[in-house]
C-alpha cells in the first residue's frame, strides 16, 4: 500500500530536534517531514524516545533546539495564543484514552466544541453522535468511562480527537493493553479514518503487525535517533542492523554492568545512519 | 559549611514552592476576575458544583465540631472566670475567640481535610492518567478549566462557611452558658452580639478568604506537580494536607498580627 504521492504539500517538518529533561537529553537532532495525508508510524522501543517526539509534535514538550514546523508555524517559537490555535486543528488520542472520568462520553467529545464553539447545544448533540458514530459507539454517549472496555475508551478517545475535525490525528500505542482481535479493530478504524478523510496521521507503536498494516511510511526511532525512514516496503527490505533486529524481533545481549546501562542511557554521540 | 549549604538550599527550595504556589494562584485570579471582561465567561456551572462539594457539604461536619468547640470554649473560660466571679463573661470569650479565630481556623481545616485532599488527589490522578495532557492537547488550559471554578468556590464559601461556623460555636457556648451560668438562651445570644464589634467579625473573614486561597493553591499546587504513578497520588495528596495546614497557621499568624497592630491606636 504505497503512498499515491498525490498531495505533496507538507504538513510536518521537523529539523534537527532536540528535547532534553533537565540535563538529559532524550532526542538527539530529529529530522523528516511528513506530508498531507499521508500514515507515518513512529517505531521503536521502550525509551526509544518515540513517545517524547510525540509529546514535542503536540507541543507538550517544548524542544531544546531544533524545529518543528506544523501548519507553517514553527512549534518552538510560537506564542501561548498560536498554540492554542493549531491545537484546535490536531487531535491526539492516549494511550490510556485520558478520558475525564467525570463526565459521560457524550460530554468528553462534545467538550472540545463547547470550549471552542459557539454552536449551539442541538448542534453539538448531531455532531456528537456523528463523531461516536464513527468510531463505531453510536448510543454510548451516556455512559461513563469507567463502564467502558479498553477497545472502546480508546474508540471514545478518538471521537473526542475528532471532534474538532482535525486536519492532523496522533495516536500514541493505540492497541497497547488491547487484546489481538480488539486492537486489529483498532487498525481498521484508522484505516478508516484514513480513507474516508484523507487525514494526516501520525501514530506512535511498537506493534509490528499494526505498523505495517497502517502505515505509508515508517520512521524507526532508537535511543533518541532516527535510524531508518522509509516506506513499509524499504523498511522490509532493509539491511540497517537496528532495524533488521527490530523487524526480527531479535532480543538485546542481557545487559549486566550498570555502568554500561547508565551510558546506554545517556549516551549522546552515536552512529546514526 | 555543610550545614549552611543545606539550610540555604531549604529556603530556596521553599521560596520557590512559594513562588509556584502565587503563580498558580495569580492565574487563577486572572481567570476568576480579569479573564470574563475578555470574552472568555466564567465556568459558573462547575463553579456552583464545587462550591456544592466545598461548602454545602460541609456543612454537617463542620456544624458538629464547631459547636463542640464553642462548648470546650465555654467550659475552659469558665474555669478561669469561675474564680473571679465573672462567669457571665462566657459569653464575651466564646463570642471573641470564635469570630475573632477559631472559626475561621476551624473552618479552613475542615475545609483541607475534606477539600484540599480532593483538590490534590483529583488533579493529581488526572495528571496520571494523562487527562491534564488531553485539557492541553485541546487547547484548554487546566488552570482556567480546573483550578478557577475550585478557587472561585473557595473564596466564596470559606467566609460563609466561617459565618455558620461562628454561630454555631456561640450556640455550643450557649449550651454551657444556659445549664451552668443562669442565662437564657435569648440573654446568652444577646450578651454576644453585645460583646463582639462589626471588625471581630470581619478580621475573621478576612483571614478566611485568605485561608480559602491559601488552600485551593495548595491542594491544585500539589496535584499539579504530581509526578508519574499512583503512589505519587498519594504523595501529594498528604503533601496538600500537611502544607496547607502550616500555611493558614502562617497566614493566620500574618494576618492576627496585621490586625493586632492596625488596632493598636
Amino acid at each position: 500500500m504505497a503512498y499515491t504521492g498525490e498531495q505533496t504539500e507538507t504538513m510536518i517538518s521537523l529539523r534537527n530536534l532536540r528535547v532534553s529533561y533537565g540535563a538529559r537529553e532524550i532526542l538527539h537532532g530529529i529530522d523528516f517531514d511528513v506530508k498531507r495525508g499521508e500514515t507515518l508510524v513512529i517505531l521503536g522501543g521502550s525509551g526509544s524516545g518515540k513517545s517524547t517526539l510525540l509529546r514535542a509534535l503536540v507541543g507538550l514538550e517544548r524542544p531544546g533546539s531544533g524545529e518543528i514546523w506544523l501548519r507553517g508555524k514553527n512549534l518552538a517559537t510560537v506564542s501561548g495564543q498560536e498554540m492554542d490555535e493549531i491545537r484546535k486543528k490536531i487531535g491526539m488520542s492516549f494511550q490510556g484514552g485520558a478520558l475525564f472520568g467525570s463526565m459521560t462520553v457524550g460530554e468528553n467529545v462534545a467538550l472540545p466544541l463547547r470550549e471552542h464553539t459557539k454552536l449551539e447545544d442541538s448542534t453539538i448533540e448531531i455532531i456528537l453522535r456523528l463523531k461516536l458514530d464513527q468510531v463505531g459507539l453510536a448510543g454510548f454517549e451516556n455512559y461513563m468511562p469507567s463502564q467502558l472496555s479498553g477497545g472502546m475508551k480508546k474508540r471514545a478517545a478518538v471521537a473526542r480527537a475528532l471532534a474538532m475535525d482535525p486536519e492532523i490525528l496522533f495516536f500514541d500505542e493505540p492497541s497497547a493493553g488491547l487484546d489481538p482481535i480488539i486492537a486489529a479493530g483498532v487498525d481498521q478504524l484508522i484505516l478508516e479514518l484514513k480513507k474516508a478523510f484523507h487525514m494526516t496521521i501520525i501514530v506512535v507503536t511498537h506493534e509490528l503487525a499494526s505498523a505495517f498494516l497502517i502505515a505509508d511510511r515508517m520512521v524507526l526511532i532508537d535511543k533518541g535517533s532516527v535510524v531508518a525512514i522509509g516506506t513499509t516496503e524499504e523498511m522490509r527490505a532493509s539491511t540497517h542492523p537496528r532495524v533488521r533486529q527490530f523487524l526480527d524481533r531479535i532480543a538485546e545481549p542481557e545487559v549486566a554492568q550498570e555502568l554500561d546501562y547508565l551510558q546506554m542511557l545517556t549516551e549522546i554521540t552515536r552512529p546514526s545512519r | 559549611m555543610e550545614l549552611a549549604a543545606q539550610i540555604g538550599g531549604s529556603v530556596t527550595d521553599g521560596l520557590a514552592y512559594l513562588g509556584g504556589l502565587a503563580s498558580l494562584a495569580g492565574r487563577a485570579a486572572y481567570f476568576t476576575f480579569v479573564a470574563p471582561f475578555r470574552g472568555k465567561p466564567l465556568r459558573l456551572r462547575r463553579s456552583v458544583s464545587q462550591a456544592m462539594q466545598v461548602g454545602v457539604r460541609a456543612l454537617p461536619i463542620l456544624s458538629l465540631i464547631t459547636f463542640f468547640i464553642g462548648l470546650i470554649l465555654a467550659l475552659q473560660s469558665a474555669y478561669e472566670l469561675r474564680r473571679l466571679g465573672a462567669l457571665n463573661y462566657v459569653a464575651n470569650a466564646v463570642a471573641i475567640s470564635m469570630t475573632r479565630e477559631l472559626g475561621p481556623l476551624i473552618t479552613a481545616i475542615v475545609v483541607i481535610g475534606r477539600s484540599g485532599s480532593a483538590f490534590a488527589a483529583e488533579i493529581g490522578t488526572m495528571k496520571v492518567s494523562e487527562e491534564i495532557d488531553a485539557l492541553e492537547t485541546m487547547a484548554i488550559h487546566p488552570v482556567d478549566f480546573l483550578v478557577t471554578p475550585k478557587f472561585l468556590a473557595m473564596i466564596v464559601m470559606l467566609p460563609c462557611l466561617t459565618i455558620w461556623a461562628n454561630s454555631m460555636g456561640i450556640l455550643g457556648g450557649a449550651l454551657f452558658g444556659v445549664a451552668q451560668a443562669d442565662f437564657t438562651w435569648m440573654r446568652y445570644i444577646q450578651a454576644s452580639l453585645d460583646a463582639l464589634f462589626l471588625r471581630d467579625i470581619l478580621t475573621g473573614l478576612v483571614k478566611s478568604v485568605m485561608f480559602g486561597i491559601t488552600i485551593t493553591a495548595v491542594g491544585c499546587y500539589e496535584g499539579l506537580s504530581t509526578g508519574a504513578g499512583a503512589e505519587q497520588v498519594g504523595r501529594s495528596t498528604t503533601r496538600a494536607v500537611v502544607v496547607s495546614i502550616f500555611l493558614v497557621i502562617l497566614v493566620d499568624l500574618v494576618f492576627t498580627s496585621l490586625f493586632f497592630f492596625m488596632t493598636e491606636r
